[in-house]
């Protein structure tokens, strides 16, 4: 069964991330009065990308990409799979350092400028990562999903404080404004494509996919919080899951692009108030 | 219609224009035209753009820039030059300091006229350039 879960994100996570993304492109128009592109514009994007020319810029930078997909395929096939989400994270993490370091590869200003940002919102989500698996140690007594997946009732109840703080360090993971410093979404940034911008063709198309499976596996570790022994329980994590990712894209809309500075500070202050009270807290009863 | 028919992505370059085409290009964004709904993407990155949309002539500084901006798109790519001034250098062609235009340094595959070009017009001009780039694809694939 657990091999069931985790083939079946590997074969659905694709297609998933694809239409979430297909969605967040129409909502982001509606919100913004245009009709906006089709909801499979991101897989036509997609096959166009692999369909063209990758201009190789070296072959370090290829091998680090592929290697950051590999590992986030990892990162959810190990969470899916009812695995230990101490080395889920773990694992999210090495594959955000493959991702920051085909940055730094090439010789190019703006995509090492976005690694140096990348490297800063790694740190201003980190520690918040963090306390989301001892959170759900604390609250449950291991760190294996599948374990927690069963718990009596849902964890949110007890973690609260870090459910909040993961929702905002997730604006951050989802590259979403104001926190999307290192790259963006959206046309024209101060440098350029950020991250992304010595990556073309195939390999560009690469780090689309890869983001997909991420923000699958995301929406998964927020479903974790709302999941209990009760089957009646994924009914609703599904909703919140999609919940979540409207009110992520409604914020995109919203906000401007904050400085580094602010990130940093307000990510920390988040995950030190809302995180580690929520812990003292459950730690005292 | 295949993938790249379908995702078309500009990268729009102000060469020396009066910015009166320039407000034009962005103005197919707006609500009003949104160029989104057929997939294009104003990226700001020649090495993701399929479509490079130029506005004004070539002059002595920016020759260099363009012939580099060019060389950095991946194939298959397609040139659209928007406003008389990008067509054959315009108001400006008598100046000393301007050679022409567009296609006096790279290929222009497409001409959109007007002084300002009208979004209309621009967006004519996209969905030619998206057919031409849908025949440069196949011939692109035979080669590789
Ligand atoms: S064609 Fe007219 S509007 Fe366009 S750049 Fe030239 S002078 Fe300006």
């Amino acid at each position: 069964m657990r091999f069931f879960y985790m083939a079946l994100y590997l074969v659905l996570a694709p297609f998933l991330g694809g239409l979430l993304a297909g969605l967040d492109r129409k909502l982001s128009a509606r919100m913004q009065g245009r009709k906006g592109p089709p909801l499979f514009q991101p897989f036509y994007d997609l096959f166009k990308l692999f369909n063209k020319q990758a201009v190789v810029v070296n072959n370090v930078q290829d091998f680090l990409v592929v290697g950051f997909l590999i590992f986030i395929i990892f990162t959810g096939c190990l969470f899916f799979f009812g695995g230990d989400l101490l080395l889920v994270f773990f694992a999210l993490t090495l594959a955000g350092i493959f991702y920051m370091m085909s940055a730094c590869s090439a010789n190019s200003p703006y995509s090492s400028m976005g690694a140096q940002r990348e490297l800063m919102q790694m740190m201003a989500y980190e520690p918040m990562v963090l306390l989301v698996a001892i959170g759900f140690y604390v609250s449950t007594g291991s760190f294996s999903v599948s374990d927690i997946v069963r718990s009596e009732i849902s964890n949110i109840a007890y973690l609260p404080g870090i459910f909040f703080g993961f929702l905002y360090i997730l604006t951050i993971k989802l590259r979403k404004s104001p926190f999307d410093l290192s790259t963006s979404h959206h046309a024209h940034q101060e440098m350029v494509k950020g991250v992304t911008t010595e990556q073309s063709g195939g390999i560009l198309a690469l780090i689309e996919l890869s983001h997909w499976y991420e923000n699958v596996f995301l929406m998964g570790v927020v479903g974790l919080f709302i999941v209990n022994a009760d089957w009646r329980s994924y009914l609703v994590a599904l909703p919140v899951c999609f919940l979540t990712y409207f009110i992520e894209i409604l914020v995109d809309n919203v906000f401007a692009r904050v400085k580094w500075e602010v990130m940093l500070k307000s990510a920390w202050v988040v995950t030190l108030i809302a995180g580690v009270i929520n812990l003292l807290i459950l730690n005292l009863i | 219609m295949s993938s790249t028919s379908k995702s078309p992505w500009l990268l729009h370059y102000d060469g020396s224009s009066c910015n009166g085409c320039d407000i034009e290009v962005l103005a197919c964004l707006t609500p009003v035209y949104d160029v989104e709904r057929f997939g294009v993407i104003n990226t700001g990155n020649p090495k993701h753009a399929d479509i490079f949309l130029i506005t004004g002539g070539i002059n002595a500084q920016n020759e260099k820039v363009v012939r580099q901006i060019y060389d950095q798109m991946p194939k298959p790519k397609v040139v659209v030059a928007v406003g008389i001034c990008a067509c054959n250098g315009g108001i400006f062609k008598e100046c000393y300091n301007i050679l022409g235009g567009v296609d006096k340094v790279i290929p222009v595959d497409i001409y959109v006229p007007g002084c300002a070009a009208r979004p209309e017009a621009i967006i004519d001009g996209v969905v030619q350039a998206v057919a031409l780039l849908e025949k440069k694809r196949s011939k692109y694939k035979k080669e590789a």
